[in-house]
């Protein structure tokens, strides 16, 4: 176990160097560069005054020198510094984005999975129930809808008709002057849309994978078996049938760790929250290649841990791929 | 001490002077499908007695599993239910139970085995939870007591290291030791009746004699009945006392097994009996039914092998022939064979 771990774990520093490679080529190619932004605008900006910010940002040298260097400050862990104005580390801006995305996005899959899998297994024991028409409607209205024309409209009405919720921010502007609990209130409320839109979207593809996964596995000759004991339907399905149902769902789950950091660009721009995609947005838009980098780096590591993750799992609940 | 460990030493109580076991009057089940409504099972009368063995045969399609799995109610609903009939086991109506009551019949009092034993044990719980199981819901023992009771029966079943297959899963057997671990799932409980749907006919060969063999000696020892579900003639007169043979949803001919064999009276049963390859005679072609089973849904008017058959006279386009008795414990469908009193063959 420990050496097919240390094994995996060796796999990924070729993985990483390809994927960071490609990365930064595809960004160098883009047309623009940061200088470009900097001062096409700007009548004042000589020749010199490009020459000499180019040379600042060691744009000057070949793309392989500069990607070099960009690896050897990697190697020691610095992630080097923002191209923007704030001339901030690239480190500390992610620092301050990653929680408010890492919280919202695993709120969003506890909720969703919390729903969806109750509901799919609900759906497939009973098929063709009331239930199960009705959430079979429900899931593809919820797939045909962009969950940005959603979350727009929830926001018409929630936000602005009748006022319950805040549309935008994670909290008011008063709310450093709120009791504790009015804190704690404020930040519900602002977490309401943006949760609730990504989960209902979300929502609608898991539980149609549940549900079909669990039918196929209720058809199984084992399931038969196990009913032609005497088995009771709940034990059937809980005991027998959803370990095997929920076999394929783990590769989503693994899948879906990535995109817990990655946050959604669209969320995050309509309901204006600090995340990590509008971080990556604005810095992809203002070509600040040392954040592009990171997050694709950080983005890298977490997909290649993601993917480990999930067959782990999958050894964890199907014995068949355990060695003895 | 269990019931299971203390019957080894019984006689063998074949025999069909014993009471009836099962009885089975009317039954039809039916399916909906895209092309309309499937009787797959239409009017099936038979019973089997206490410790008796009775093979049911015919062709694929014919009714043969879902008669079985009619009798535990397993048909699946909504597509597949039960529209007519009774089944009777030791005077109970089975489909007049509540299904919490029909629960505590399945793997207690009847229990079955199924034909793929590659698929039909869960693969992700060890073969001992399975089997024990079984044993905590009926016979009410403690976890530890059942996992015991799980290792006896698997050893029972002739599965070497009982005790260590117990806790291993099921891709870590073949398809011969899985079919022995349903087996030992089935007999766990002591059931009055096992069904076998064609146990053996996914195994090799060589297996396929051990399996049986197996069964037949397991079901001697414990005295339960045994209804075995097969289309291989040859097993059918090794091993059962009494045969069903079974065409397009209805029983057609019935009765002991060398006397059906040696003088079959429908002329569906002389047909399945002269396709059957015989060691000496390989260089003879070998007979064949002509057509094909009919469509359930597009059943001919009148008897239902009528365009196969090859004694068919005018009436059998408009008589459905019902199972007549002709003596000696036997019965066929056919108004040919009744009005002759039977077939020369």
């Amino acid at each position: 176990m420990l050496s097919y771990l240390a094994k995996r774990l060796a796999g990924f520093v070729p993985l990483l160097l390809g994927i960071s490679f490609v990365s930064f080529l595809v960004m160098a190619m883009a047309p623009g560069t940061p200088v470009d932004l900097m001062t096409d605008l700007n009548p004042k900006a000589s020749p010199e005054a490009r020459e000499r910010l180019e040379k600042f940002y060691g744009l000057d040298q070949p793309l392989y020198v500069q990607y070099g260097l960009w690896l050897g400050r990697i190697v020691q862990g610095d992630l080097g510094t923002s191209f923007s104005r704030d001339r901030r580390p690239v480190l500390d801006k992610i620092a301050e984005a990653l929680p408010i995305t890492l919280f919202l996005n695993v709120l969003d899959l506890a909720l969703i999975l919390g729903l969806a899998i109750p509901i799919g297994i609900y759906s497939a024991a009973r098929q063709y129930s009331l239930v199960d028409r009705a959430t079979t409607v429900f899931v593809f209205i919820g797939f045909a809808m962009p969950s940005f024309w959603v979350a727009l409209l929830a926001m018409m009405l929630f936000g602005e008709q009748l006022g319950w919720l805040p549309i935008s921010g994670l909290r008011s502007l008063d709310y450093d002057s709120m009791s504790a609990l009015g804190q704690i209130g404020d930040r519900v409320r602002h977490l309401i849309l943006p949760v609730g839109i990504a989960a209902l979207t979300g929502l609608a593809g898991l539980s149609r994978y549940m549900r079909s996964s669990m039918l196929e596995v209720l058809r199984q000759d084992y399931i038969q078996t196990a009913r032609a004991k005497g088995l009771s339907e709940t034990v059937v399905v809980y005991r027998h049938a959803l370990r095997n149902a929920l076999l394929p769902v783990v590769t989503i789950l693994g899948l879906s760790i990535p995109g817990l950091i990655g946050g959604s660009v669209i969320a995050e721009t309509i309901f204006a929250i600090p995340g990590m995609g509008r971080l990556f947005y604005t810095s992809v838009l203002m070509r600040d290649y040392p954040v592009v980098m990171g997050i694709t780096l950080i983005g890298a590591v977490l997909t290649l841990l993601g993917n480990l993750l999930a067959d782990l799992m999958y050894v964890a609940v199907d014995p068949r791929l355990r060695k003895r | 001490m269990s019931k299971v460990s203390t019957v080894s030493d019984v006689s063998d109580v074949r025999g069909t002077n014993g009471k009836r076991l099962l009885d089975v009057r009317g039954l039809a089940t039916a399916f909906d499908t895209s092309e309309g409504i499937v009787r797959a099972v239409d009017g099936v009368d038979f019973h089997v007695g206490e410790g008796e063995t009775v093979a049911l045969v015919g062709e694929s399609g014919c009714g043969k599993s879902v008669t079985a799995l009619s009798i535990l109610r397993l048909v699946q609903a909504p597509a597949g239910r039960i529209v007519a009939g009774r089944i009777e086991l030791a005077g109970v109506n089975l489909l007049e139970l509540p299904e919490a009551e029909m629960r505590k019949v399945r793997g207690a009092k009847i229990a079955m085995i199924f034909q793929e034993p590659m698929t039909s044990l869960n693969p992700v719980l060890t073969v001992g939870y399975q089997i024990a199981e079984a044993v905590r819901l009926h016979r009410g023992l403690s976890k530890r007591e059942a996992w015991k009771e799980a290792v006896r029966v698997l050893d029972l079943v002739e599965i070497p290291d009982a005790a260590e297959r117990a806790a291993g899963y099921p891709h870590q057997l073949s398809g011969g030791m899985r079919q022995r671990v349903m087996i030992a799932m089935a007999l766990s409980c002591d059931p009055r009746l096992l069904i076998a749907d064609e146990p053996t006919t996914a195994l090799d060969v060589t297996i396929q004699a051990q399996i049986l063999e197996l069964l037949d000696s397991l079901r001697a020892r414990l005295g339960m009945a045994l209804l075995l579900i097969t289309h291989d003639l040859g097993v059918v007169a090794e091993r059962a006392e009494r045969v069903l043979v079974m065409y397009a949803g209805r029983v057609i001919e019935e009765g002991p097994v060398d006397r059906v064999f040696a003088e079959p009276h429908h002329p569906y049963t002389r047909g399945l009996l002269r396709s059957v390859p015989r060691l000496g005679r390989e260089r003879a072609p070998l007979a064949t039914i002509p057509g094909v089973v009919p469509k359930l849904n597009a059943l001919p008017a009148g008897c239902r092998f009528r365009d196969r058959c090859d004694a068919a006279v005018a009436e059998c386009a408009s008589v459905d022939p019902a199972l007549e008795p002709l003596g000696e414990g036997r019965r066929v469908a056919c108004i040919v064979a009744t009005r002759r009193g039977g077939l020369e063959s």
